[in-house]
């Protein structure tokens, strides 16, 4: 029922994510952030097992982290990206990740790119792509929308239409969604899209 | 001087020194040298081989250049089976590196890794320290080119010209006269030349006697390694006028 799903745009990336944090029919929250400020010019947009996907995203961004202290440089985010697959590749011959992510940056020397990384340690550098049941219809959507070199207005206006697909096609829809942006002058959030708000009562 | 301290590698002596460490130095110092030279495009490593012999297969077998990886390379001075360890740590470490990040390794994050190595030997496990010194010559997209010197203490630093081996204090006290900032690869070789031409014990310099190389960026932006061939060294000696013996040279 998470979705997931993410562009690349004229330098920049978009990432956008749900914010349902369920267990069984229990919606625990519904603003849960699950995407990740990797580092200043790098998101993770994770979906899967909660438990998995908050320890491994850290694990990634605090070994991030460590190679900035110790090397003095970032890593780029196509390095980033294929340390992550590679965590992912050796941990699946013991104990599985079950974790799916959507890794966007900008780098100074290549741009703004997208990574497609799976649960099995699948990597693939895409200008589009999705995870969980909201991918068939925002797939689709970009597929029919999507151009290479899109300003930000217009890749808001494709993920939007990509939400508004997700709520009114999938029967267990979820209600609020983040969505952040990264590009030359950093990672950061973009904006909220919610249908449903927390709800508190005044003592009666 | 406190002969009670030296067995141990891994102990300091009262006057707060690892004798090991410093024997191991000695070694290096008499050894064949080798200097390295930073120029705008490109870095030059220059040996002097003490194994000379017409018979020496020269195609196939190297004393002093080794590659890393396809990016860096290395001279080195010292106990050459000391040296082939540590090498082949270098390009393990390399390629782990570019097996977890699909990128090649930064040049001075493997001079760290293989010092680090080297430093162990200094500390625990009671085995005695690498007797080589390296050069390692190098281009990444972060820094450029670059020459780092490593010493078997494990430390190491960038340099713009640097000797290793025998006389390498005679050698660097001319480099540090004549180096200039600006050179070229071929200002360089032709410094680098006359710079072992002057401190080499040996009457004559021949090409048997040496070997040259150079990493540089090919039009099409990759690095190359090259190492010159016996035939193109002993064209550079004669064109920089150096293949008279030491005690004629002008």
């Amino acid at each position: 029922m998470e979705c997931v799903f993410g562009l690349v745009g004229n330098g920049f990336a978009i990432v956008a994510a749900d914010t349902s944090a369920v267990h069984s029919i229990l919606l625990h929250k519904n603003n849960e952030d699950k995407i990740m400020v990797l580092d200043s010019h790098k998101l993770v947009a994770a979906s899967g097992e909660p438990g998995d996907r908050v320890q491994f995203t850290e694990y990634v961004q605090k070994n991030v982290s460590l190679y900035k202290f110790r090397n003095g440089i970032p890593l780029t985010t196509a390095a980033a990206a294929n340390f992550t697959r590679g965590e992912l590749a050796t941990a699946l011959r013991k104990n599985p990740y079950s974790v799916n992510i959507l890794m966007a940056g900008y780098d100074n020397e290549s741009g703004a790119s997208l990574y497609y990384i799976d649960y099995i340690a699948t990597l693939h550098k895409v200008d589009k792509g999705a995870f969980g049941y909201g991918s068939y219809f925002s797939l689709s959507t970009m597929d029919r929308h999507y151009r290479s070199d899109m300003s930000v207005e217009e890749a808001i206006e494709l993920v939007d239409k990509c939400i508004l697909e997700i709520r009114s096609r999938l029967v267990v829809a979820p209600p609020n969604f983040v969505i952040k942006i990264v590009d030359k002058d950093g990672a950061r959030d973009y904006a909220w899209r919610q249908s449903v708000q927390d709800v508190t009562t005044a003592a009666v | 001087m406190s002969r009670r301290y030296d067995s141990r590698t891994t102990i300091f002596s009262p006057e707060g020194r690892l004798y090991q460490v410093e024997y191991a130095m000695e070694a290096i110092g008499n050894a064949g040298s080798a200097i390295g030279i930073l120029s705008k495009d490109g870095v030059v490593l220059i040996g002097e081989k003490k194994v000379t012999s017409k018979l020496l297969q020269t195609s196939t077998s190297s004393e002093k250049m080794y590659k890393i990886d396809d990016h860096v390379a290395c001279a080195v001075a010292g106990i050459m089976s000391d040296a082939n360890i540590l090498i082949n740590t270098a390009r393990v470490q390399a390629q782990r590196y570019t097996f977890m990040y699909q990128e090649p390794m930064p040049v001075e994050q493997l001079v760290q890794s293989l010092c680090d190595t080297k430093q162990g030997y200094t500390q625990f496990g009671g085995l005695r320290p690498f007797g080589v010194s390296f050069l390692f010559a190098g281009w990444d997209k972060n820094h450029g080119f670059q020459l780092y010197m490593s010493d078997p203490s494990g430390n190491y630093g960038g340099w713009k010209a640097a000797a290793v081996g025998a006389n390498n204090q005679a050698a660097q006290s001319i480099l540090k006269q004549d180096y200039k900032d600006d050179a070229t690869r071929e200002e360089a070789v032709e410094l680098a030349l006359k710079v072992l031409s002057k401190t080499m014990d040996s009457t004559s310099l021949t090409s048997e006697k040496l070997e040259l190389a150079e990493v540089f960026l090919t039009p099409s932006g990759s690095v190359k390694y090259h190492v010159h061939s016996p035939e193109s060294l002993t064209k550079l000696l004669v064109k920089h006028g150096v293949t008279q013996p030491a005690a004629e040279s002008s």
